[in-house]
């Protein structure tokens, strides 16, 4: 078996590289819209915070989103249902800002298949990078009011009283559908993040 | 637990937290890890077709606004593959690296040494389908960094590879052979399993060597994964 090529942290000057956001003179490959004219679904914003472990924001973090569409199917080889024609890619990738925010425009995912059959909750996959982790984090995005929620095999392998980090809060004052997923590296009420 | 690619290979990662790069200490989650099996969520990831790269953007020389940028001409190329060796074709790879003088573009860089107008120092390409990938740059210059007294980054390139599924996806940096300055570095050092380390320097490579135009550097990726039979849900 050949031996993984270790990783190393993305460091503090990824942005002109992997989100240069029309502030650099490079192509983004992906950013926080995910939206595409002909995609299916309930068009969400997902907004929140990152803060290190002194509870200051991280204003040099990427994350990246990985999604299923409406329907719970993803846009790969080994999603082998049959897609509809929409050019949904499911993927985004943002760097945080100044105060250490993020925004992505996407739609609702899907229930996808879980282990045993049993159907997964919605959720997201998200990869967390940074000045200071050498290597990235996988953490995942659950949404506030899905009845699904009780019964995702995942979910219940964590902590009962460690789930609500991961379960982003409808944010009731906004019209459009905005639910807040802030990440907190360290601490008392810290994110769960995944050995995978 | 339906675990698809073996744990076990994690361990050549560099631990969190890794106290002598000082960064890591408030960046590090203190929980333990939740341990979950891989579903078709994480075995799945996004596809980068050829599509995606336009001509030229594999050559980080010729975006200059005057002309070539200053520095020592290189070649860096290597084959990406999976953890039982088999190539990995169409797998993104995306670079971004330092000029010749130790300096990013970065609006927040204030590392008093010049920038190159000729060099962004960003580039990116598709492995073809042996899984080989094929950059031209310039060798980046060391710089220094706030971490402790007279901290010095060996010169290293950044890439970020995504690879058969989310869980493939690879942030690293490549190093150069016989760098004084690797020895002194937490971040290289933060990968403490010596045979790991030495799988992030590149070899200088005579063949990919091009007479009176530039030094070839060979750097093979392993990425997480097996090339195995899908699962099938
Ligand atoms: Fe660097």
């Amino acid at each position: 078996m050949a031996g993984l090529t270790p990783s190393q942290t993305v460091g503090p000057w990824f942005a002109y590289g992997l989100v240069p956001n029309k502030e650099y003179d490079w192509s983004d490959l992906a950013t926080g819209n995910l939206i595409t004219p002909d995609v299916d679904g309930e068009r969400i914003r997902i907004v929140g915070r990152v803060v290190d472990g002194d509870g200051k924001p991280m204003p040099d973090a990427m994350i990246e989103i990985w999604q299923a569409d409406s329907q719970g199917r993803y846009a790969h080889p080994r999603d082998s249902r049959a897609r509809t024609n929409s050019s949904f890619k499911g993927f985004g990738r943002v760097g945080t800002n100044a105060d250490g925010d993020y925004r992505f425009d996407t739609i609702k995912p899907g229930a996808v298949p879980g282990p045993n059959g049993a159907q997964q909750a919605p959720h997201i996959l998200v990869a967390f990078y940074s000045r200071g982790l050498l290597t990235h984090m996988y953490t995942r995005i659950y949404f506030e009011g899905e009845k699904a929620n009780d019964s995702d095999a995942i979910l219940a392998l964590v902590p009962a009283d460690r789930r609500s980090t991961l379960i982003a809060k409808r944010d009731g004052s906004a019209s459009e559908p905005v639910y807040r997923f802030d990440i907190r590296i360290q601490g008392g009420d810290e994110t769960v993040f995944f050995e995978v | 637990m339906a675990l698809v690619y073996p744990l076990e290979s994690l361990k050549a990662h560099p631990p969190r937290p890794y106290p002598p790069y000082k960064s890591t200490v408030k960046r590090s989650p203190s929980k333990p890890l939740i341990i979950m099996p891989h579903t078709l969520s994480e075995l799945t990831g996004p596809v980068y077709g050829h599509e995606t790269v336009q001509p030229g953007d594999d050559d980080l020389t010729i975006h200059g606004k005057t002309g070539e940028p200053l520095g020592e001409r290189i070649v860096v190329h290597g084959n990406v593959m999976d953890e039982d060796g088999r190539a990995v074709p169409d797998a993104l790879v995306e670079v971004w690296q330092a000029n010749a003088s130790g300096r990013y573009i970065h609006v927040g860089e204030k590392h008093p040494a010049p920038l190159d107008p000729n060099f962004t120092g960003a580039g990116r390409c598709i492995t073809d389908k042996n899984g080989h990938y094929k950059f031209i740059t310039v060798k980046p210059g060391a710089y220094p960094w706030g971490n402790h007294h007279n901290a010095w980054r060996p010169a290293h390139i950044h890439l970020s590879i995504f690879g058969h599924s989310f869980l493939s996806r690879l942030v690293t940096q490549m190093y150069f052979p016989g760098d004084p300055l690797m020895e002194f570095d937490p971040i290289s050092q933060g990968v403490t399993d010596l045979a790991a380390r030495a799988r992030m320097i590149s070899s200088f490579d005579l063949d990919a060597t091009v007479p009176e135009w530039a030094l070839g550097y060979r750097f093979d990726i392993v990425l997480r994964g097996r090339n195995a039979t899908p699962m099938e849900s």
